[in-house]
């Protein structure tokens, strides 16, 4: 197994930069998920790694492989990568086991070692009833399974994934997650994932890179993600939650319950640095309002089954999104303690 | 999409199933007359019209001839065909769009001035080869006057419809698949024999077909090329056989026409199998080139494309232009022969030229007119049927025009030849039984975009005019109409180009004073005034290039696949 390290890579459709000097490196059998809004360049980047497109400037290793550096460019069939296809690309003309087998017929597997490699890829997906279906005899999810037996089928070192869930309705992605890590832990294959859909980046990956307009902007575990976004732009696309603008701190700097009440307070002219507030980092009560406390009125809450989501204005006139365990009048006044706080960038 | 039931609902509604059922009554009656005549005197036994028909060895011999033209220019337009779609569609080949245009030409040019174009290339009389000093000795044998040589140009003729089918097939293939079978571990070459060509055969076959369909039906080129060598086809045996014998013969005509459109429709019912095989439902980001690298090959393939082009397209259109020229046959063109002289005398003097330009002119314009009129409605009111009943009712439309030119002819003079009830009046041997046939022959060609363009709209649209208070015939007047124009438009000038340039049913149908653009050629080339003729074919090619500019420019407000020669 090899590293996949992307160096310097950008790509350009006329003068338009689609991936802007992006570097990345991806360790021996993680599972990569590049995330971001569409248009952020993402799918550009995975069709770079699979050779469809050639890169303007960078370079792209597997191991010492070289796949791609201005005047080389090594051509997809001979990376050894597979990849799944958002609306799953089987050939109408083959039937499901001859789909899956394809890429062995053109590494010359015959005979008994071809069936029982099929057999045993089409039964990892649990599709050995329909080895003899056409694709179009199946339903949406049966389809990405055969496309990712298709995939499993001849051990590839890395697996490209473009938004493999995005034709399935929400239940069958559910199921569809857990087939992929199934898939993951038994190919043991790096694995790059591209989606516009955070949640499931975060179910999925072991690191997120984040993309915009083209450029990486954070590279980083979900958790870290989560908890230490880096800037404004990553904390409003990661998970929910509030920006204030606050008198203390510096970006990457995390605030106790103390400085940030503390910071708050101050007069409006001084809070110049930006500060992410989690809901669940929010304490809502609803009896009066001390000095120790901010002061927020109720502007309107959803009901999410297991808790309230409030939306609450404060004295100075910035929104913030609070949990609480029922529900509350609107345009009643609570008293707030926030426990918690992380300093952002600014964009 | 649910009609209210208010008063200018149902009388929209009314009206409409009305002239549906007109129309499509209309476009069945004259093939239903011809089976009328055909079978209808079976009863007299052996001496029944189509038993003396199938009896005569003119007649098999020119089923044979019709069958061994077609099918060898098909299999020309196979190679031709294929070779251009693949490498234009497949390949990163520079100016797409110009190889793609100058392809197409020869489908748009009218036989008779193909025939004539190529007849001005070859054969001992050639002006070109003449200038150019490499004539063959007088009274040396013209190649074209043979079987062959009327398959070698009905290939070429056809060629285009082959393109078509297998680019549109082409065009349909996700890029997806073909990548997934690269990342599988295909190269180029083996993408190409285990994806491409298995998923794009229907088209292939579809165009096949169609290629054997259209070339079945030519009669332009058979008749210039083959009368003279007494090489008779079907339609020019037909004919032959009016010309000699007028109306008598009609019978037998309509039982020769009943061959011919047999023939023809089992073509087109395997062009339909071929092309409902074809499709697997495919989904993924299609219409977009698959962009093979050519690398190397670049520069051959370019050089290859550009020397077929220049054998069937340039060359025999250089023999046309230089026919047109010069003084007489037989004279080389130089600085001191060259004279515009034909061009003044076709302009100037023969009247019977500005009297078949105006009446081409006039039938092809007010063919196109009524036509587009017609089509909203009637697509329109096609689309709310039920699918089962909008098939059918678009095969009767489609009918007139999938089969052989001769056939309609032959059924419009059988349905028109007595007076007409009433007025009392006949019609055969006026423009008005013209006019008639090219509405009946070209219905299909205007509707189809129009039919396209509406299947894309968006239902919700006419629902949100018909929520904010517009009734019927306002919602279409102004959502539906606006939508569809260009469309629309395309449609009519379609039908303008095909008409204007139409020889098949006129030369069946034409009457002294009653000339067409297309039978003018015909006569002239006929009557030996080649000069004349090139001259004449000469400005109808430059107006065929005009017109088709002018749809290309339009071509970007379309829906996909209503210019032919463009996506």
């Amino acid at each position: 197994m090899a590293a996949l390290s992307i160096e310097g890579v950008s790509k350009f459709f006329g003068e338009h930069a689609a991936v802007d000097g992006l570097s990345l490196t991806v360790e021996p059998g993680e599972f990569v998920a590049l995330l971001g809004p569409s248009g952020c360049g993402k799918t550009t980047m995975l069709r770079l790694l699979a050779g469809f497109e050639e890169a303007s400037r960078g370079e792209i290793r597997l191991g010492e492989t070289l796949l791609a550096s201005p005047g080389h460019h090594l051509p997809p069939e001979q990376r050894h990568m597979a990849m799944v296809f958002q609306s799953y690309a089987l050939w109408p003309h083959m039937s499901v086991a001859d789909n899956v087998g394809y890429p062995l017929k053109l590494r010359k597997v015959r005979g008994a070692a071809y069936h029982e490699r099929v057999q045993r890829a089409l039964s990892l997906v649990a599709l050995e009833a329909y080895a003899s279906r056409t694709p179009q005899e199946l339903s949406g999810g049966q389809r990405q399974r055969v496309a990712l037996a298709r995939c499993l089928v001849v051990d590839p070192e890395v697996v490209l994934l473009d938004e493999p869930l995005a034709n399935l309705d929400r239940h069958l992605r559910a199921a569809m997650e857990q087939s992929f890590r199934d898939f993951h832990r038994r190919a043991r294959a790096t694995m790059v994932y591209v989606t516009h859909d955070q949640s499931e980046a975060m179910a999925l990956a072991d690191r997120i890179a984040v993309m915009r307009d083209g450029r990486l902007v954070q590279w980083a575990t979900p958790e870290t993600l989560y908890r230490e976004p880096r800037n404004q732009w990553v904390a409003g696309f990661i998970g929910q939650g509030s920006e204030l603008q606050i008198a203390t701190g510096a970006p990457g700097q995390r605030l106790d319950e103390a400085a940030l009440m503390q910071g708050l307070n101050a007069p409006l002219t001084s809070r110049t640095q930006p500060v992410l507030v989690r809901p669940e980092h929010v304490r809502v009560s609803a009896e009066t309002p001390t000095a120790r406390h901010l002061t927020a009125r109720v502007e309107h809450q959803t009901f999410r089954g297991e808790r309230f989501e409030l939306h609450l204005r404060l004295a100075h006139g910035a929104a913030l999104m609070a949990y609480h365990p029922h529900a509350l009048d609107v345009g009643q006044t609570v008293a707030l303690t926030l426990s918690e706080g992380w300093c952002l960038e600014r964009d | 999409m649910v009609m209210p039931c208010t008063a200018a609902g149902r009388q929209h509604r009314w009206l409409l199933s009305l002239l549906t059922v007109t129309i499509v009554l209309l476009s069945l009656a004259p093939s239903a007359r011809l089976l009328v005549e055909a079978l209808g005197d079976l009863a007299q036994g052996a001496n029944a019209p189509l038993w003396r028909v199938l009896g005569a060895a003119s007649t098999w011999r020119a089923l044979w001839y019709s069958v061994y033209t077609a099918g060898l220019g098909m299999l020309l337009a196979l190679v031709l065909g294929s070779l251009f779609a693949f490498v234009i569609t497949l390949t990163d080949l520079r100016a797409k769009a110009a190889w793609v245009f100058c392809f197409m030409l020869p489908m748009m040019i009218p036989p008779q001035v193909t025939a004539l174009a190529w007849l001005q290339l070859f054969g001992p009389a050639s002006p070109l080869l003449k200038s150019l000093g490499f004539a063959p000795a007088l009274g040396s044998p013209q190649p074209l006057y043979s079987a062959e040589g009327i398959a070698l140009l009905l290939g070429i003729q056809a060629a285009p419809l082959v393109f078509l089918a297998l680019r549109t097939s082409l065009l349909s293939l996700p890029r997806e698949l073909v990548e997934a079978a690269r990342i599988s571990g295909a190269r180029q070459s083996q993408v190409w024999g285990h994806i491409i060509l298995p998923v794009t055969r229907g088209g292939l076959v579809a165009g096949a077909a169609m290629a054997f369909i259209s070339s079945l039906g030519n009669f332009g080129i058979p008749a210039m090329l083959g009368i003279p060598a007494g090489v008779y086809v079907l339609p020019t045996l037909i004919y032959q056989r009016m010309a000699s014998f007028g109306t008598g013969v009609l019978p037998e005509m309509a039982s020769l026409s009943l061959l011919i459109g047999v023939i023809a429709l089992i073509g087109v019912a395997l062009q339909q199998r071929a092309l409902s095989r074809s499709r697997f439902g495919l989904t993924g980001h299609s219409g977009r080139a698959h962009d093979f690298t050519l690398g190397r090959l670049q520069v051959p393939v370019t050089a290859l494309l550009a020397a077929v082009l220049l054998a069937i397209l340039v060359a025999p259109l250089a023999a046309l232009v230089v026919s047109s020229l010069v003084p007489a046959m037989g004279v080389p063109l130089n600085t001191t022969t060259a004279t515009l002289s034909a061009f003044e005398e076709v302009l100037s003097r023969q009247g019977a030229t500005w009297r078949a330009v105006n009446n081409s002119l006039w039938l092809a314009g007010g063919a196109s007119l009524v036509l587009m009129a017609a089509s909203l409605p009637l697509a329109y009111r096609l689309q709310r049927l039920p699918p089962r009943l909008q098939n059918l009712a678009l095969g009767a439309v489609e009918l007139p025009y999938a089969l052989p030119g001769v056939v309609l002819a032959i059924a419009c003079i059988l349905l028109f030849v007595r007076p007409l009830p009433l007025i009392d009046e006949a019609l055969y041997g006026t423009l008005t039984l013209i006019f008639i046939a090219y509405l009946a022959r070209f219905l299909v060609v205007c509707l189809k975009p129009v039919a396209a363009s509406l299947a894309q709209l968006d239902p919700s649209l006419e629902e949100a005019a018909q929520l904010a208070g517009a009734g019927p015939w306002r919602r279409m007047a102004t959502i539906v109409l606006p939508l569809v124009a260009p469309a629309l438009f395309a449609g009519g000038l379609l039908v303008f180009l095909l008409a204007v340039n139409e020889l098949t049913v006129s030369a069946l149908l034409w009457s002294a004073g009653n000339e067409t653009l297309g039978v003018l050629i015909f006569n002239l080339d006929e009557g030996g005034e080649s000069v004349l003729a090139s001259a004449v074919s000469v400005l109808v090619v430059a107006m065929v290039a005009a017109l088709m500019l002018a749809l290309s420019l339009l071509a970007p407000r379309l829906p996909r696949g209503v210019v032919p020669w463009q996506r």
